[in-house]
């Protein structure tokens, strides 16, 4: 009881949203533009069947600007604004790039720090991706990496089954996935007996019908997060699954 | 007298969704909230101290010599470690300015400790070296990250003890409830240490 009034006056507090975020469009956000059409969708195709395998999200995203923040920051604040990865395990992976800083991060959400390690990331960055860089091959210093991160992701799956439940977020509960239709049920509850009490007097009008059932099951995606998605195919809907980051992985420069 | 009865839930049930609605629960929410990313801050810190001895142990066998330092690392660490802050004692300014302190004098002994390893090669392309460094890096940003969660958790907490209409409640039922320190802002030693290749 106390916790369906707590939700309901809990304030979301947005977070301080300083910088200027480009738009999760699809798997590759190319924004700084360095990217031939075919690369992106080499890579789109790549990403996509990593997650359908893993549920893994990796995410490559290029910016115009980092807008005075390093990289480290904007790539964290980046990360949460879009949510990567699937709520419960935050499995999410982002590959920053900042041609103009000549910046570049992988930050890794919370459940995968255990298998995509600091060191590890920081080994793909300066191996894998640098020496692309270094010769203004972006496109190529881009697969080399998400063909590494890919790698790392994949390779040891013993270990990976081990580690994936690492950092779960505690909301796994029936409670919680009951927690709406007690609401719900909460509201209908309360109309009802004031419906019924109305009847007799006839001071109260119809009954009140709050219009909610109809709109919330339209949407198939409802609460299941970022593996939701991935029919294959349009690219729309793409979206994150709640996933967050604590700053884990690596950046460099070049 | 059913009128009554109809009134009386009515009453009740508008004055829990006023109670809520006029922010009782969001004090203690907010404290909560930012208790746990106090821990996440001490865990953070924790994690950066435990990396700490591998560290000292992969340098000193390649730059012996460099004693004082060593042993101003180690030092530090072993403060660091001493000093921690329990999440009831975070409305006391002075016990987190000793942590910090603490953690800061840590974070320049660090800081120098890489800058002399530096000056040997055979240290800087040691693969066990390369690995630790990259996870100091990793965790110093971690706890960037740890340190701003929870300044921008007590900042909405402190805000919420002195803005309407949660004020109403901070005066009232949680007159007990005082501000949390909040980190001073991120100073010099702080900063993580630089690290070049």
């Amino acid at each position: 009881m106390w916790l369906t009034i707590v939700s309901f006056c809990l304030v979301t507090f947005a977070a301080l949203a300083a910088l200027h975020f480009p738009e999760l469009t699809g798997r590759v956000v190319d924004q700084a533009n360095v990217l031939p059409p075919a690369t992106r969708s080499a890579l789109e195709t790549k990403l996509a069947d990593l997650e359908n395998k893993s549920g893994i999200q990796l995410v490559v995203a290029t910016v115009a600007s980092l807008e005075d923040s390093d990289v480290e920051t904007y790539a964290n604040q980046l990360f949460r604004n879009w949510k990567l990865g699937e709520k419960p395990k935050n499995n999410g992976v982002l590959l920053l790039v900042a041609p103009k800083e000549r910046k570049v991060r992988i930050e890794v959400g919370y459940g995968l720090e255990g298998v995509l390690t600091d060191a590890l990331s920081n080994v793909i960055i300066t191996n894998q991706i640098v020496p692309k860089f270094k010769a203004g091959d972006f496109a190529g210093g881009i697969e080399r990496g998400v063909d590494g991160i890919i790698a790392a992701l994949t390779t040891d799956t013993s270990d990976w089954q081990k580690k994936k439940q690492v950092r779960t977020d505690e909301q796994d509960s029936a409670f919680a996935a009951l927690l709406p239709f007690l609401i719900v049920g909460l509201f209908l509850f309360v109309f009802w007996m004031m419906h019924r009490h109305a009847r007799g007097r006839g001071g109260w009008g119809g009954p009140v019908f709050i219009p909610m059932g109809s709109t919330w099951g339209s949407g198939s995606s409802w609460g299941s997060g970022g593996s939701s998605w991935g029919g294959g195919g349009g690219f729309g809907g793409f979206s994150g699954g709640g996933g967050s980051s604590g700053g884990g992985g690596a950046s460099g420069s070049w | 007298m059913k009128f009554p009865r109809r009134a009386a839930l009515l009453a009740v049930v508008l004055m829990a969704l006023g109670l809520s609605g006029c922010g009782y629960n969001t004090i203690p929410a907010l404290e909560e909230q930012a208790k746990a990313k106090w821990a996440d801050v001490q865990n953070q810190y924790q994690r950066r101290a435990d990396l700490i001895p591998n560290l000292v142990a992969t340098v000193q066998g390649y730059a012996k010599q460099e004693k004082d330092v060593l042993t101003s690392v180690v030092e530090a660490r072993a403060k660091a470690t001493s000093v921690l802050v329990d999440a009831s004692q975070l409305t006391d300014p002075e016990k987190v300015k000793q942590f910090q302190d603490a953690q800061n004098q840590l974070s320049g002994a660090l800081g120098r400790l890489l800058a002399v390893s530096e000056a040997y090669p055979d240290l800087k392309s040691n693969a066990n070296f390369l690995a630790l460094q990259s996870q100091l890096e990793g965790t110093e940003n971690r706890i960037a990250v740890a340190r701003r969660d929870y300044i921008d958790a007590v900042r909405e907490y402190n805000l919420s003890l002195r803005t309407f209409p949660t004020m109403i409640w901070a005066k009232t039922v949680f007159a007990g409830n005082k501000p949390m320190a909040e980190f001073t802002a991120t100073d010099a030693a702080q900063a993580p240490p630089q690290v070049k290749f």
